[in-house]
């Protein structure tokens, strides 16, 4: 069997099993669209203006794949390491590589489907506008500024019980979403949070996306926040799971 | 007969803890091998050892020649989750496929649906199901890939005698067309029922590993069974390997009322020999061979007590 088909077989049932509970990611999925919906179409004066329309789309799908990667990471791997089921899928003729690339998949399906419902609603209820390359571009951008919040997805999901890590997520979650910018734009923020806003990763993959989709000048913080981010985020993440290795087995 | 797979010298330490200790272990094909032990005796830890889920601190480790974390090597495997712990949302038929994706030749759900008795089930998330149910399911993914060999931990725990029975027919009949089977319990019926072959550890080194009779007999205890006022006496004989009070928390040694106590002695003969010069009185003597259980006790708990501390409790179980 090929790893790529046991890839599919494992990101199959993964999702299988996420659709037979579709609560537990229905929040996720559809609060973006929801805040949109609310938030920002009733306010004309950024619904009707196409960079700010465009902008908040921006944000609200950055917020997307952020919930989605915290949850579907963090949650996902907490609570897999409190079941046996886990350790004997192990135990199958299936190598890491095609249960690691499955979970990326299935997660990264699910964000797909956050993002279309805010894309489609920023394109027929606002003024929201991009060439169709651009939001290629722009969902390249995405995926790229994203890793940093899926290793910490992971990270959360090695360092804790999954009662702890759905906690947490939450508090990850909405800081990083209301510091970064991607509820309120860092407009309106105070000097001193708009400074702060600058260090975090949900406010780099923000501007970054921007860039791709609107183009103009690249703050360097950008680039190199995100950088270190994924690079900080990704030690983490593999420092816990070593540790996690010797803890379970004992 | 080919070996299957192989422990040389492995050792595991997890910190401080050395749950397997130097273990040597050649597994061939064609037999039914049971694994006793006592809690935290080693058993899961070679279990997970050769399913390649844990690495071996010192030692080989082999799995069909090669090594046991190479997922293509695990493709003539078959194991079963701990805990009955399934997919609680996915169905019945879901999960034997979702296993089942993982081999070339595998056997198609409704056959093995037939063979381990959830026909009925296929439809059912596995969350709905009985613990017996859970469990025969659990024991039949196993065998979904037609594997050559086959490692049970404590397959039936928990199972009524009935669904035990309708379990040991399946891994028999399965075992005559040509599995290997390595099972670990705690029900010693089930490793006399089931196993030719007895691996007897403890504290993560192997005690014992011989034909199930050859383990018997290589213990060769006998119970003695008899009354008598004076029973602490009787206990401080040579040739006593443990002592039980036939009422339990009563203590044999020490307590005047307590009158009968079972005696397990290597030498019976001697044993009554010694009794009978020693002149201290008693009654209702019987005698008779000790169960495999009974051999598995002396094996794993503590050496043959002295005089002072002949109450033994049974522990373990």
């Amino acid at each position: 069997m090929s790893t790529a088909h046991l890839t599919l077989v494992h990101a199959k049932y993964s999702l299988l099993e996420t659709a037979r509970v579709p609560i537990a990611v229905i929040g996720g999925l559809v609060f973006p669209a929801l805040s949109l919906l609310f938030f920002v179409v009733p306010q004309r004066m950024v619904a009707d203006d196409p960079l700010f329309a465009t902008q908040a789309v921006i944000a609200l799908s950055v917020f997307a794949l952020l919930a989605n990667s915290l949850f579907g990471f963090g949650i996902t791997i907490s609570q897999a390491r409190e079941t046996a089921w886990d350790p004997y899928l192990r135990t199958l003729p299936a190598p890491a590589l095609a249960r690691v690339l499955a979970q990326v998949f299935s997660t990264g399906a699910l964000g797909v489907v956050s993002i279309l419902p805010v894309i489609v609603i920023g394109a027929l209820l606002t003024e929201a506008t991009a060439p169709l390359w651009r939001i290629g571009v722009g969902l390249v951008a995405l995926a790229v500024a994203s890793l940093p919040f899926m290793f910490l997805g992971i990270a959360i999901g090695y360092a804790m019980p999954s009662k702890a890590a759905i906690a947490v997520v939450q508090v990850v979650m909405f800081a990083l979403a209301f510091g970064g910018g991607l509820f309120l734009p860092p407009i309106l923020f105070a000097d001193w949070l708009d400074t702060l806003s600058t260090f975090l990763p949900s406010r780099q993959a923000r501007e970054f996306v921007i860039w791709a989709v609107q183009g103009g000048q690249l703050e360097p913080w950008v680039w190199i926040g995100i950088l270190a981010w994924t690079a900080a985020s990704l030690a983490l993440a593999l420092v816990l799971f070593r540790r996690d290795e010797g803890r379970r087995y004992r | 007969m080919t070996t299957l797979a192989s422990l040389e010298h492995v050792t595991r330490r997890y910190g401080a803890v050395t749950a397997v200790d130097d273990v040597t272990l050649h597994i061939e094909s064609g037999t039914i091998l049971g694994l006793l032990g006592p809690n935290g005796a080693g058993k899961t830890t070679v279990i997970s050892l050769l399913q390649g889920l844990r690495t071996a601190t010192s030692g080989t480790v082999r799995l069909f020649g090669g090594d046991p974390a190479d997922a293509a090597g695990r493709s003539h495997l078959g194991s079963t989750p701990q805990e009955t712990a399934l997919p609680a949302t996915l169905r019945v038929g879901e999960v034997v496929d979702f296993v089942g994706a993982h081999f070339e030749h595998r056997v198609p759900t409704a056959e093995l649906a037939r063979e381990f008795g959830f026909d009925g089930l296929l439809r059912r998330q596995t969350g709905s199901l009985s613990g017996g149910q859970k469990r025969r399911l659990s024991v039949a993914l196993a065998f979904v890939g037609r594997p050559k060999l086959v490692l049970l931990d404590e397959p039936t725990t928990g199972l009524d005698v009935e669904a035990r029975c309708t379990l040991w027919a399946a891994l028999t009949s399965q075992h005559e067309r040509g599995a290997t089977i390595v099972v670990t319990s705690h029900y010693l019926e089930e490793i006399e029922a089931l196993a030719q072959r007895v691996v007897v550890m403890g504290e993560g080194r192997v005690l014992a590993d011989d034909s199930l009779s050859g383990v018997l007999e290589r213990v060769g205890l006998a119970r003695v069974r008899l009354e008598s006022s004076e029973l602490g006496r009787v206990a401080a004989l040579p040739g006593v390997d443990r002592v039980e009070s036939d009422r339990a928390g009563v203590d044999p040694a020490g307590a005047g009322d307590a009158t009968s106590a079972t005696f397990f002695v290597r030498d019976p003969d001697a044993f009554v020999t010694a009794l009978v010069r020693s002149g201290i009185a008693f009654r209702g003597l019987g005698v008779r061979g000790a169960t495999l259980e009974e051999a598995f006790l002396s094996l794993t708990g503590p050496p043959p007590a002295p005089p002072s501390a002949a109450t033994s409790v049974r522990k373990g179980f």
